[in-house]
C-alpha cells in the first residue's frame, strides 16, 4: 500500500512546533496581534480555532473523495463558516463578557489562513486519523503561540497573569513599572517579531547542531 | 447530468442544506439564552445612563441609586415596534418610586455593521443623560472606540430637542456637537444620526406616553 502522506503521529508533532501555524508558517497573524492582550482572550480564541480546525478536518477529510477541484475552496469556506457560527453562538450564550471582548475576531476565524491551509493541505488528501491529529498539532501549536504572545503582554502590561496579578496590584505604587505600550498594538508587533525571531534563531542553531554532528 | 450545473454543485447544495439545518437548531437552542445575556446587559447600564440624573432620597440628600434595575419599568411605544425603559429609583420606602428618566434603544448602521446603543434621558426627554454602545462590529482600534468612556461620555447633558452635531475638531463650549473619533467619522457620525433617530421618535410619542399613565 502507497503512503499517502504523513502518519497521523507525524502529522501532530509537526504542528505543535517544526510547522507551528504561527511563528513557522506565520498564519493567523491578525488574531495573534489583536487578541494576545490577556490570556484569558488567547485560550479562548485558541479553544474556538481548534473547536473550527478539528470539525472542519473531519468533515473535509470525510467528503474529500466527492470534492471537484474548482469548488473545493467553497467547500472549505462553507465548512468553516457554519463550525465558526457554531463557536460564536456557544461563546455568546455561555461567555457573554469574552464574547464581547473578542468581538469580530470570533466571526473573522472565518478568513482565518490555519484553517484553510489545513483542509487544503492535510484533510482533503489524508484519511480521518491524520485529518484529527494534524487539526489537534495544529490547535496546539497555534495555542502555544498564542499563549506565548498573551503571557509577555499581559505580564509586562498589566503585572498579571491569567488576571491573576503578580508584580503589583491596581492602583498601587508598583504600578509605576506597567509597560503600558503592551496593551497596545505596537506592543503586539514587538513581542510578535521577539519572539518570531526567537523560534527562528533556536530552529538555526538545531539545524548547525545536526550538522555539526553529521560531519 | 455530470456535467450539469446540478452535477457540479450538488455537494455544496447539500452541505448548505445540512448546515443550515444544524445552525437552525443552534439558533433555537442558544438563541433565548443570548436574547437573555442582551437583555441583562442592558439592564445592568440602566443605572450608569440616568446616573447624573437628579436623584434624592426622602431626606433631601443625593441617592444611592439601588433597586434601579428591580423597579423600571418596560414601555412600549411607537404601536409596539419599540420599546423605552422607565427608570425608578426604587427607595427604602415603597411610596417613594422616583421616576428618574428615561432608556431608550437606537439602532443603525454604522461603517462595518449594524451599531446599537441606549440612551439615557431625562424625565421630560429634554436632556441626553447618557449614551453607550451596546453592539458593534467597528474597525477595531479605529471605529470600536465609540465604546470608550471618552467618546460616549460627550453626549452626557446635550439637548434632546435638537439634534446632536457631530465634527473633527473639539466642538465649541454650549453647542449641542460632539467630537468625532479622529480616523472614525464615518463610526462616529453614525452614532449621532442613530442617537438623534432614535431620541426623535422617542420625543414624538412621549406626549401619548405621558397621557397613558394619567
Amino acid at each position: 500500500m502507497a503512503k499517502d502522506g504523513p502518519t497521523p503521529l507525524e502529522r501532530f508533532l509537526r504542528g505543535i512546533i517544526p510547522e507551528n501555524p504561527v511563528f513557522r508558517q506565520v498564519l493567523g497573524t491578525c488574531p495573534t496581534l489583536a487578541i494576545t492582550g490577556t490570556v484569558r482572550q488567547a485560550i479562548t480564541m485558541s479553544a474556538a480555532v481548534m473547536f473550527v480546525l478539528i470539525c472542519a478536518n473531519l468533515i473535509t477529510s470525510m467528503i474529500r473523495n466527492l470534492l471537484k477541484p474548482h469548488l473545493r475552496i467553497l467547500v472549505f469556506t462553507l465548512t468553516i463558516a457554519a463550525f465558526v457560527t457554531i463557536a460564536d453562538k456557544f461563546l455568546a450564550a455561555f461567555v457573554p463578557d469574552m464574547s464581547e471582548k473578542l468581538g469580530p475576531y470570533i466571526p473573522l476565524i472565518v478568513v482565518n489562513c490555519i484553517i484553510i491551509c489545513r483542509c487544503e493541505v492535510c484533510a482533503s488528501k489524508q484519511g480521518l486519523a491524520a485529518s484529527a491529529a494534524d487539526a489537534v498539532g495544529q490547535g496546539l501549536g497555534n495555542t502555544l503561540a498564542l499563549v506565548a504572545m498573551a503571557t509577555v503582554r499581559e505580564l509586562l502590561g498589566s503585572g498579571s497573569w491569567f488576571d491573576i496579578p503578580l508584580f503589583w496590584k491596581e492602583g498601587t505604587a508598583g504600578e509605576q513599572f506597567r509597560w503600558s505600550i503592551m496593551n497596545q498594538p505596537p506592543g503586539a508587533f514587538i513581542t510578535f517579531g521577539l519572539l518570531l525571531g526567537a523560534v527562528v534563531w533556536i530552529d538555526q542553531l538545531h539545524q548547525k547542531r545536526a550538522a555539526a554532528a553529521k560531519r | 447530468m455530470k456535467n450539469s450545473s446540478l452535477g457540479q454543485a450538488w455537494l455544496v447544495l447539500l452541505l448548505s442544506l445540512a448546515f443550515g439545518a444544524a445552525l437552525a437548531g443552534v439558533q433555537v437552542g442558544w438563541g433565548p439564552i443570548i436574547e437573555q445575556n442582551k437583555r441583562n446587559k442592558t439592564y445592568d447600564q440602566i443605572p450608569r445612563l440616568v446616573h447624573d440624573v437628579e436623584a434624592v432620597d426622602l431626606t433631601g440628600k443625593p441617592a444611592k441609586l439601588s433597586g434601579v434595575k428591580e423597579a423600571t419599568e418596560e414601555v412600549p411605544y411607537d404601536d409596539g415596534k419599540s420599546v423605552a425603559f422607565k427608570v425608578f429609583w426604587q427607595g427604602k420606602d415603597p411610596a417613594g418610586k422616583v421616576h428618574l428618566g428615561w432608556v431608550i434603544k437606537g439602532k443603525g448602521n454604522g461603517y462595518a455593521d449594524v451599531i446599537e446603543v441606549l440612551i439615557g434621558l431625562d424625565r421630560k426627554a429634554e436632556r441626553i443623560t447618557g449614551m453607550t454602545v451596546l453592539f458593534n462590529n467597528e474597525t477595531p482600534g479605529l471605529g470600536n472606540k465609540i465604546t470608550t468612556e471618552k467618546f460616549q461620555g460627550q453626549f452626557r447633558g446635550l439637548d434632546a430637542a435638537k439634534p446632536v452635531g457631530c465634527e473633527k475638531s473639539a466642538p465649541a463650549p454650549g453647542a449641542n456637537r460632539i467630537q468625532a473619533i479622529s480616523g472614525a467619522t464615518i463610526s462616529s457620525e453614525s452614532v449621532c444620526n442613530i442617537v438623534n433617530q432614535a431620541v426623535a421618535g422617542f420625543r414624538a410619542q412621549l406626549p401619548a406616553l405621558n397621557k397613558k399613565d394619567h
